[in-house]
């Protein structure tokens, strides 16, 4: 079985945000950038069923600045077969990126087309499902596990208040939350082998998203609210002020 | 701006309260711009009892699309239907719920029509005959304003943020036809497994009650259970504790969980570490629970109680039975 990941290069879930000047996009400077947390449960989800199957080819797909080469080489490093970056200094979301990916996959045979549930950067949850739909594929998102036999997927979708179970036909796009896909660490051979494994560069052909950031702004900081009490003798007390006060309860 | 259209969600033949969300939402936009609302239900056959409810939001028309094939959620069925509903009626926005049904099909909708997608949005005002929608970005830390370059502006909406307002009106209810498209899916929901219990979603609750790794055992989230019960409020975790195996993922609050915004949120034995403020610092009450006085927790709840919370929490639910 053929599996492509799309992976993004997003800042560390630690890292403190700074708006740059011209209000419209974040300052990079000082930020830590890693793989995006749910790709990586992609690219585990890729190598468990590669491996499980005994065959099959894992390749992780990037759009972005040569910086996301980086990103690319960690997933290289967890085991991923090979690697492509489509280049550009534009910082694509949403539709643009999904055009981009689109575009670049039609041309490719594959199985399965993972995603992560969203980027945690823009946390739009979006681009896997606008491939599926710019490619006229069957996609099923937010998935915990999935099975893969005979060109028939069967997935865990995570709705609220229970699962949903998809059956899909491959190729199909897979989104991936947290669940039976624990994602490894790359060993120290996994990185050296890493450094030699094939990572193809092109220039992305990047779409329009259709949307603008008009601006960027720091949320309104919470007020610093109050310490009711100690221990249990404050009770009283807080369910006064939710009751009173803030008119909840 | 005239048609704006809410995607009223429905699911096992119910009407669901982010639908009212929705359309209220819809409702105060259209009011802002002398416009209409066209809210639209799909589902499987039987809707109709149900549906006349959204007129009370103030949906100008009802549109019923049943289908034994839209019995279960379909991605394929519901994007045709929704697109095609938007081109024949010319729609200006169109607005959906931020749910696990909405996230999966406004972005698909966006796709096929090539136009602009906004994300779990927590405001959206009209400027004429556009409109500009606020989003969260890196996990709460920036907010956004984003604009759209072509029509329809495709909007998901954050549960809770919008509290259903009453506007009556007579909608009409209308049948809409959606036996005509293919039903020949690639991808066919074969079974929905409930989650244990009949749980309110963290997503979707008016109260949240979460706990972390002060609990110390798995078992002691008993206690959070008979906190919520008595509250009327759902159940949430720090991922300290869905690490430990002790509670379900979907149970996460944060970063790499579930996005909440309850009416009030109660973080009990839960540091306060950036990764989970992210998942609930729009909640509109935060009350912690801590023993620590420095727990950064504090600098975001808008009352604390310091203390050892194996003591303060029954005290709590205690009270608060006597109070209902
Ligand atoms: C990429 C990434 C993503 C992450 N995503 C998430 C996420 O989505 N959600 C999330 O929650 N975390 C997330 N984290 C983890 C986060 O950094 C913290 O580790 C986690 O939130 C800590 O959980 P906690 O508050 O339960 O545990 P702790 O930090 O150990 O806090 C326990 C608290 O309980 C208090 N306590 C102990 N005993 C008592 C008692 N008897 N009475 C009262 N109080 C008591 C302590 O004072 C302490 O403040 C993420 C981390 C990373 C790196
Ligand atoms: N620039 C990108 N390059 C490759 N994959 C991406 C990019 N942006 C988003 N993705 C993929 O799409 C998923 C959802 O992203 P988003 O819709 O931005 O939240 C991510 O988890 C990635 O798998």
């Amino acid at each position: 079985m053929k599996s492509i990941v799309c992976v993004k290069r997003v800042p560390d879930t630690e890292t403190r945000i700074r708006i740059a000047g011209d209000g419209q996009s974040i300052d990079p400077a000082g930020v830590k950038f890693v793989l995006n947390p749910y790709d990586e449960f992609a690219v585990e989800a890729a190598l468990k069923h590669k491996e499980e199957a005994g065959e099959g080819e894992v390749t992780v797909l990037s759009v972005g600045a040569a910086e996301s080469a980086e990103s690319l080489r960690t997933a290289l490093a967890m085991g991923a077969d090979q690697a492509v970056l489509l280049k550009t200094d534009a910082a694509p979301e949403g539709l643009a990126v999904a055009s981009a990916i689109a575009a670049e996959v039609e041309g490719r045979e594959y199985d399965l087309l993972l995603f992560g549930m969203k980027a945690v950067d823009d946390d739009l949850q979006a681009v896997g499902p606008m491939v599926a739909q710019l490619l006229g594929i069957p996609a099923v998102t937010v998935v915990t596990e999935f099975s893969a036999a005979d060109g028939k997927i069967t997935a865990h979708r995570e709705i609220e208040g229970g699962t949903e179970i998809v059956e899909l036909s491959a190729p199909c796009v897979i989104t991936l939350t947290k669940g039976s896909y624990e994602p490894r660490y790359a060993s120290l051979k996994g990185i050296m082998a890493a450094k030699r494994k094939p990572l193809e560069e092109k220039d992305a052909q990047v779409g329009d998203s259709g949307t603008r950031i008009e601006e960027l702004k720091l949320p309104a900081e919470r007020q610093p609210g109050r310490i009711v009490g100690e221990g249990p003798d404050a009770v009283p007390e807080l369910l006064r002020l939710l009751r009173e006060e803030a008119k909840v309860l | 701006m005239s048609s704006i259209f809410a995607f009223a969600e429905a699911r096992d033949g119910k009407i669901r309260k982010v639908a009212f969300e929705v359309v209220t939402a819809a409702r105060r936009l259209a009011d802002e711009t002398g416009g209409e609302v066209h809210a639209v239900i799909l589902g499987g056959p039987g809707l109709e009892d149900d549906a006349a409810e959204l007129g009370k939001y103030g949906a100008d028309r009802i549109v019923i699309g049943e289908s034994e094939a839209f019995v279960h959620y379909s991605a394929e069925g519901y994007t045709n239907a929704v697109v095609d509903f938007l081109k024949a009626n010319d729609c200006d926005v169109a607005l959906f719920p931020a749910s696990a049904m909405g996230k999966d099909l406004a972005p698909r909708v966006a796709a096929k029509m090539g136009v602009g997608y906004a994300a779990e949005c927590t405001a959206i005002e009209s400027d004429g005959d556009s409109v500009k929608a606020t989003r969260p970005l890196y996990a709460g830390k920036v907010s956004s304003r984003v604009a759209f370059t072509g029509k329809p502006a495709i909007v998901s909406l954050r549960a809770n943020v919008f509290t259903p307002v009453e506007s009556a009106r007579d909608a009409e209810v209308e049948k809409l036809d959606v036996g005509a498209g293919s039903t020949d899916f690639g991808g066919i929901v074969r079974e929905i497994r409930a989650a244990a219990g009949e749980k309110l979603d963290v997503t979707e609750a008016p109260i949240v009650v979460s706990g972390g790794r002060g609990l110390r055992e798995p078992e002691n989230f008993k206690m959070l259970e008979d906190l919520a019960d008595a509250l009327g409020a759902a159940v949430g975790a720090s991922r300290a504790v869905v690490d430990a195996g002790w509670r379900p993922h979907a149970e996460q609050v944060g970063q790499t969980g579930k996005t909440v915004s309850p009416t009030l949120y109660f973080a009990i034995g839960i540091s306060g570490a950036i990764q989970h403020l992210a998942g609930m610092r729009t909640s509109r009450y935060i009350v912690a629970i801590n023993k620590d006085p420095e727990a950064p927790i504090f600098k975001v709840a808008d009352y604390g109680i310091v203390g050892d919370l194996f003591e303060i929490v029954p005290r709590l639910t205690e009270e608060i039975r006597k109070m209902r």
